[in-house]
């Protein structure tokens, strides 16, 4: 059975989320099938001067090692990786990453919307986007940019989201193709990883 | 929505190259595009009115280079890096000089170079030291120099020289005039800012400490490799190189020329000539 409709054309998953994405993160990370085939590129909003605690916060549980890349770090199959703290992470053509000091966007360095948006433009119709929990609309013209290129957009269903601001955000900018629950994003993924088996 | 492609970005950066000398061939490209995007919109040019505004127009090439090139810094950014330089490296050079020289290389407006000042007075050695600033952009050079800043980012510099540990109090370094918090001149007796392009420049001088966080991150690794080999010839042996704490350099040719002091706040020192 393929719920979703999947294949293997899929090249990476990028994720974003704010407030009350943390437990949907952690949950989605160590529900992950081992081996994984695509990157898991993750931007979510945090405190700008705690360099430590979040990735090894994100760890525990995963299923997979978190790590924050250096700039121009190289993106692996499998990999999972974390915007860092106060840093912008953008995706280069060579599927490199590029960090930067630039002005906030959204009130955010981290923004969820430079690191969609520059994986909309490398990955074009090979990215899944998905968007959780959180208390602004960063993000929303992200998942635009990324169905405009032909990716799949999903967003946390917004009754289970702690604060709902952010997938409503980008419901009313772009066409979402799935609405839905971690426990269904989980399920997502655990088809998508079937495509490549 | 606006877009711009690579080969428009490509004409825009030869245009800068052949005319300005300026040379952004070799920058990053996600956020050279983003840059170049946000002039546009700030402007309101399409890419072919740019390209005839930066031809016709001697004057719009300092706004353009000042809107290109990233200026958002904070004072003690990385509270951590500083207490590193005050306890370890600082100390360390001391060892060997008692008068020595920094560089701070792509200064922006300034927050990196008085931060710098701030902790080489509270250290007592603020007489001692000799301090380079340079820049490309020369419209952010003035601003530097003025040791002027809005008051409204006090409230994170502030935060930041707590975290630090500083020994004074924040406050009696500046006093507010009209929204900006003016800072007192003192500070940067002995600095000196100077135009100096990293991509097209020569090497000007030698130093104990070179600062370049998060300026070579725009750039390219094929250009991070030249500006490391300049970095490498404008240290003494055995001087410092502090760069940015998601930056590395261990793909860089000169890499094996340094050792990391601290991998955490990325600091190496020059083993070899």
């Amino acid at each position: 059975m393929n719920k979703f409709n999947l294949n293997n054309s899929y090249k990476a998953v990028v994720i974003g989320g704010s407030a009350g994405s943390f437990q949907g993160v952690v949950k989605i990370l160590s529900q992950l099938p081992k081996g994984f085939p695509l990157p898991i590129i993750m931007c979510l909003h945090r405190l700008k001067h705690v360099r430590n605690g979040f990735v090894e916060a994100l760890s525990i549980k995963s299923v997979v090692q978190v790590t924050e890349p250096h700039d121009k770090e190289n993106i692996k199959k499998g990999g999972v990786y974390l915007a860092p703290a106060n840093y912008h992470m953008s995706v280069e053509l060579g599927h490199t990453f590029a960090l930067s000091t630039e002005e906030m966007i959204n009130n955010s360095r981290p923004a969820i919307d430079i690191t969609l948006g520059t994986c909309a433009y490398v990955y074009k119709d090979k990215l899944v986007g998905i968007l959780l929990s959180g208390a602004n609309k960063d993000g929303a013209l992200g998942m635009k940019h990324i169905h405009e290129r032909g990716g799949l957009t999903l967003v946390q269903e917004p009754t289970e989201c702690m604060i709902d601001t952010m997938p409503k955000a980008a419901l009313a900018v772009t066409k979402i193709d799935h609405v839905l629950k971690v426990d269904q994003i989980v399920e997502f993924l655990k088809e998508l990883d079937k495509q490549y088996r | 929505m606006l877009d711009i492609d690579i080969a428009d970005l490509k004409r825009i950066s030869e245009l800068i190259y052949q005319r300005y000398n300026y040379d952004f061939r070799n920058y990053a490209m996600s956020s050279f595009k983003r840059r170049v995007l946000r002039i546009m919109e700030l402007k309101k040019l399409s890419v072919e009115a740019l390209l005839k505004r930066l031809t016709d127009s001697p004057v719009f090439i300092n706004e353009f280079l000042d809107e290109l090139t990233v200026n958002v810094t904070e004072m003690f950014r990385d509270p951590s890096f500083w207490r590193v330089m005050r306890e370890e490296i600082i100390p360390a050079i001391m060892l060997n000089h008692k008068q020595f020289k920094i560089w701070h290389a792509g200064c922006s407006s300034g927050e990196e170079v008085l931060s710098m000042c701030i902790m080489l007075k509270e250290m007592g050695i603020l007489q001692d030291v000799t301090l380079i600033a340079t820049d490309l952009d020369v419209n952010i050079l003035e601003r530097a120099k003025a040791a002027t800043h809005p008051i409204k980012n006090m409230e994170l510099n502030e935060k930041n020289y707590i975290r630090f540990q500083g020994t004074g109090n924040f406050r009696d370094y500046y006093k507010e005039e009209n929204g900006m918090a003016v800072f007192n001149k003192d500070l940067m007796m002995n600095v000196s800012f100077r135009r100096h392009d990293l991509v097209l420049g020569d090497i000007f001088n030698k130093f104990d400490l070179v600062l370049c966080r998060n300026v070579m991150i725009y750039f390219n690794q094929a250009l991070q490799n030249e500006v490391l080999k300049k970095f490498h010839d404008s240290l003494f042996k055995y001087g410092y190189l502090a760069i940015g704490s998601k930056e590395s350099l261990i793909w860089c040719d000169y890499a094996n020329r340094f050792i990391v002091v601290n991998n955490e706040e990325k600091i190496y020192k020059k083993i070899k000539d």
